[in-house]
């Protein structure tokens, strides 16, 4: 026996309003009992995890900052997808973003550099980011290589310049060999929304990118152009959109975009460089790019979701001993479930026995 | 004549009251249709008749809205292609469903979800293509081949099961005489050995060749069930739209003027390993004229397409000029700014995207004309463009701006044609332009071309279809391997050069060409 998707005639609307709340319910559901398999009370674990962030002003805010960097990588990854390429190096971006904002905060640190250093920083991260995020594109584009592959690998490479950088020549030397670069000044740190807050400007940048690319994704010829593209390939060559120049321009986007999270997040909330700035969120970002269905709204509320799990994760991890790794797994088996709840919206499952007509 | 349906037991399969709705429109409404054992039963009806929705019903891909369908007298329900496949049925669809990526044999096995191996589909496949004639290579990626090649692995693919009933939808359209004549061969042999077949067209002449019975749909309801033997090819088609379908009127006053279109040794190397290479072809075409090019499905119509469009710009710019421009080696962007329009022969997934709606699919050829500004889409005027389209070439759709996989095929084709001759363009190549078109549509099609023309435009229509280049080019080329015959006017080409040409008899003496 084995079972077949056969699409439905019909789809009906509700269904596909009422899938991603199954699809909650149900993921909901297995992470209980994965909880429960660990004696642990599911009904405390979700408690933590989602009750107690949703009702404390502190990690309400907390919630914002991890969501923003999540939300503009997705965002960026979400012209990406939409082409049918498949950016998996946002972490890398990211990193590049940071490493080249930062270099030049670290070139003006303690000289009299004005306001216009933290313009230049953001400027440079998207930069840095974009062209990061060329080198796969151009590789697919000149040789055919596989955009997957290059791009993955070229995390590695980000992360590992920023190790030498943090070690080597940008460590702070007064900083006990800490492997850590000096604190940046004031002048390219970038500011709280609100006085004494935690969270930055990067998260206004991440609205406005949602909004921009509503107007783009569904307004505009470029934005038709990823949709052609992604949904049928000879119609857009057809049309006279050339496949090199997407594949450029969606690269450079979404590289420039987590650049821009990336220098954010380092000037925002760390204020210096050090070997680790990201807890994956290059990676995440993918999880919240297909949890918000490739939309910007739905990738920010997808965004506020992944990062309440961050944060109902770490508390899980203090109050009820549950490995962080849960957290890692809930958001894998809700991109699962959700994925799954998109399919038997258009697809319906029929199992079919060999040779038997039922 | 008598029908003459002399069986005792039960049909084959028997189709009682069934009905489709989709919203507010009955594609199917009622159906009753029986098939014997060993029949060949056509389908007949207009663009949106509701033929495919009927079978697709049949073969499980849709679920009837009402009816019951009776399997050797017993109730069956056919829920999945799976179930009709182990019912005994096979099909072949209007649009091909196989991957571009994968070979012949491997688009068959996957076809057959796992059913068999690589290795028994590939000897299999030697036996099928020998028995009855319909050769294949199944090593060869799919993307390379001619439609009439695709529609061959289709067809293969059913066979290999030995279907008890095959359902082909519009098998023919893309196939040349001498294909179309090998395949009612195997029908013959099939029927013969006690295959049923359901047969979609809109030829009528190979349906009267074919078919003892026919049962005609207009509307989504059976009008009549006939012997097409017994009617004339006129009288069925009259029955079909309900009035009769005249001819394309070429004889309204017009004059050739200058050059608008000019090709010059253009040659092209292969695409790949089975890509068609273009060899030294020179073409003119100018105000005012339609040029028709014949040929065989294959011999490079899509590779001279491309060229043309500039979706495979050429390496040098003179070999092709537009309007005066020199534009070889530039994109079809450009080359729709110069006023060329082109329509390739697959309309769904290279014409129009199937998932898009009409109003969406106005952008592919419009995009840096009157439905954008300054990059931002005029979803207003878009859909305004749609609608004119629909109404100035009688497109019939389910809904105001329906997805372009929701309409049927020939009213797709309406619709991908009116999209570029609603531009006025001076220029236009077609592909295969009345591919899967009812008669009354081809005849708009080809009318709509005529006129164009008339008004000044240089028109190419590249076609299989003898009839419809005579009806409505001015001056005709064949293409074989490559290779282009000298242009010359219609009156001094006769049917017999043609074919001698197309298969590339005629040594380029001249001699044979006007006799
Ligand atoms: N998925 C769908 N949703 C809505 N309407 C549909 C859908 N599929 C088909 N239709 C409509 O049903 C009607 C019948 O379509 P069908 O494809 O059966 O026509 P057909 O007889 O095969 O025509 P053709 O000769 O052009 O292929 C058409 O009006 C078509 O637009
Ligand atoms: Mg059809």
């Amino acid at each position: 026996m084995r079972f077949e998707l056969t699409p439905r005639a019909s789809v009906s609307p509700v269904m596909r309003a009422l899938a991603p709340v199954a699809a909650f319910v149900t993921a909901f559901l297995i992470a209980g009992f994965v909880i429960w398999l660990m004696g642990r009370s599911p009904v405390a674990a979700f408690d933590v995890y989602v009750l107690q962030p949703l009702s404390d002003p502190w990690s309400l805010q907390e919630l914002a900052v991890k969501a923003t960097p999540l939300a503009l990588i997705a965002i960026g990854l979400s012209y990406c997808f939409r082409a049918n390429l498949w950016n998996i190096g946002a972490e890398g971006q990211y990193v590049i973003g940071a490493v080249l904002g930062s270099w030049l905060a670290l070139r003006t640190h303690g000289t009299e550099a004005g306001a216009w250093v933290l313009p230049l920083m953001l400027i440079l991260g998207v930069v840095g980011g974009a062209l990061y995020g060329l080198i796969p594109a151009f590789l697919k584009t000149r040789f055919g290589v596989n955009e997957i592959l290059t791009s993955l690998m070229l995390v590695y490479v980000a992360q590992l310049i920023l190790d030498y950088l943090v070690r080597g020549p940008w460590r702070d030397p007064k900083g006990f060999n800490f492997p850590q670069s000096v604190t940046f000044d004031p002048s390219a740190t970038l500011h709280p929304v609100l006085e004494g807050g935690r969270v930055h400007y990067g998260a206004l940048f991440a609205l406005v990118a949602v909004l921009l690319t509503a107007v783009i994704l569904g307004r505009t010829l470029f934005g038709y152009r990823l949709k052609l593209t992604g949904d049928a390939p000879r119609a857009a060559r057809f049309a006279g959109f050339s496949a090199k120049a997407t594949t450029m321009a969606v690269f450079a986007i979404s590289g420039g975009l987590a650049g821009l999270a990336g220098i954010s997040e380092v000037s925002g909330q760390i204020g210096q460089l050090q070997p680790s700035i990201s807890p994956g969120y290059g990676f995440t970002a993918i999880t919240v790019a297909f949890l918000g269905r490739l939309n910007p709204i739905g990738i920010l509320i997808a965004a506020l979701v992944v990062a309440l799990t961050f944060i109902g994760g770490e508390s899980a991890q203090i109050l009820l001993k549950l490995p962080l790794d849960l957290t890692q797994a809930f958001q894998g088996i809700l991109l699962l479930c959700v994925l799954a709840a998109d399919a038997l919206v258009s697809y319906r499952i029929r199992f079919v026995t060999r040779g038997g007509g039922k | 004549m008598k029908p003459d349906v002399s069986s005792s037991g039960p049909p084959l399969v028997e189709l009682q009251g069934i009905s489709k709705r989709y919203g507010d429109l009955l594609a199917n409404d009622g159906i009753d249709l029986a098939i014997e054992p060993g029949e060949i039963h056509a389908l007949l009806g207009e663009n949106g008749a509701g033929k495919s929705t009927l079978v697709k019903i049949l073969y499980g891909v849709i679920e009837p809205s009402a009816g019951e369908i009776r399997w050797e007298g017993r109730p069956v329900s056919i829920g999945s292609p799976v179930e009709a496949r182990n019912l005994g049925l096979g099909m072949v669809f209007q649009h091909f469903s196989l991957f571009d990526e994968l070979t012949v044999a491997e688009n068959i096995a996957v076809a057959l979800s796992g059913e068999w191996s690589l290795s028994t589909v590939r000897s299999k496949l030697g036996d099928i293509s020998r028995t009855y004639g319909l050769a294949l290579d199944a090593d060869r990626a799919v993307w390379t081949l001619s439609a009439g090649e695709r529609q061959r692995i289709e067809i293969v693919r059913c066979l290999l099961q030995n279907p008890r009933l095959l359902i082909l939808d519009e098998p023919t359209s893309v196939l040349t005489p001498q294909e179309a004549e090998h395949l009612f061969a195997t029908l013959d042999r099939l029927s013969a050995d006690g295959c049923s077949i359901l047969y979609i067209s809109h030829k009528l002449e190979e349906v009267r060749r074919l078919c003892r019975r026919a049962t005609i749909l207009r509307g989504g309801r059976v009008v009549a069930t006939i012997d097409p033997r017994a009617k004339s090819a006129r009288e069925i088609a009259a029955l079909m739209v309900g009035n009769e379908v005249g001819e394309v009127r070429t004889d309204a006053p017009h004059r050739v003027q200058g050059e608008v279109l000019r090709v010059s040794r253009l040659s092209i190397p292969p695409a790949g390993l089975h890509g068609q290479a273009l060899r030294d072809i020179d073409l003119v075409a100018r105000a005012g004229e339609v040029v028709g090019i014949a040929g065989v499905a294959g011999n490079g119509q899509s590779e001279l397409f491309a060229a043309l469009s500039g979706e495979r710009p050429a390496e040098r710019a003179d070999v092709v000029v537009i309007a005066g421009k020199p534009v070889g080696t530039v994109g079809i962007d450009a080359r729709r700014r110069l006023g060329a329009a082109f329509v390739p022969e697959e309309r769904l997934g290279h014409a129009a995207a199937p998932t898009h709606r009409l109003s969406e699919n106005t952008l592919i050829s419009h995009a840096s004309a009157e439905v954008s500004r300054s990059g931002f889409i005029l979803v207003n005027a878009a859909r305004r463009l749609a609608r004119s389209i629909i109404q100035g070439f009688d497109v019939r759709t389910p809904e105001g701006d329906p997805q372009a996989r929701k309409l049927s095929g020939g009213n797709l084709q309406k619709f991908v044609i009116g999209r570029e001759i609603i531009r006025r363009p001076k220029l236009i190549i077609v592909d295969q332009p009345t591919w899967g078109v009812d008669a009354g549509a081809a005849r708009l099609i080809r009318q709509a071309l005529v006129d164009l023309a008339r008004a000044g435009s240089a028109v190419v229509v590249v076609s299989q279809d003898l009839d419809e280049l005579f009806e409505v080019a001015d001056r005709m080329a064949v293409i074989h391997q490559g290779q282009l015959s000298p242009l010359k006017p219609v009156s001094e080409w006769t049917r017999e050069a043609i074919g001698l040409e197309m298969l590339g008899v005629a040594q380029g003496q001249g001699g044979v060409h006007a006799l």
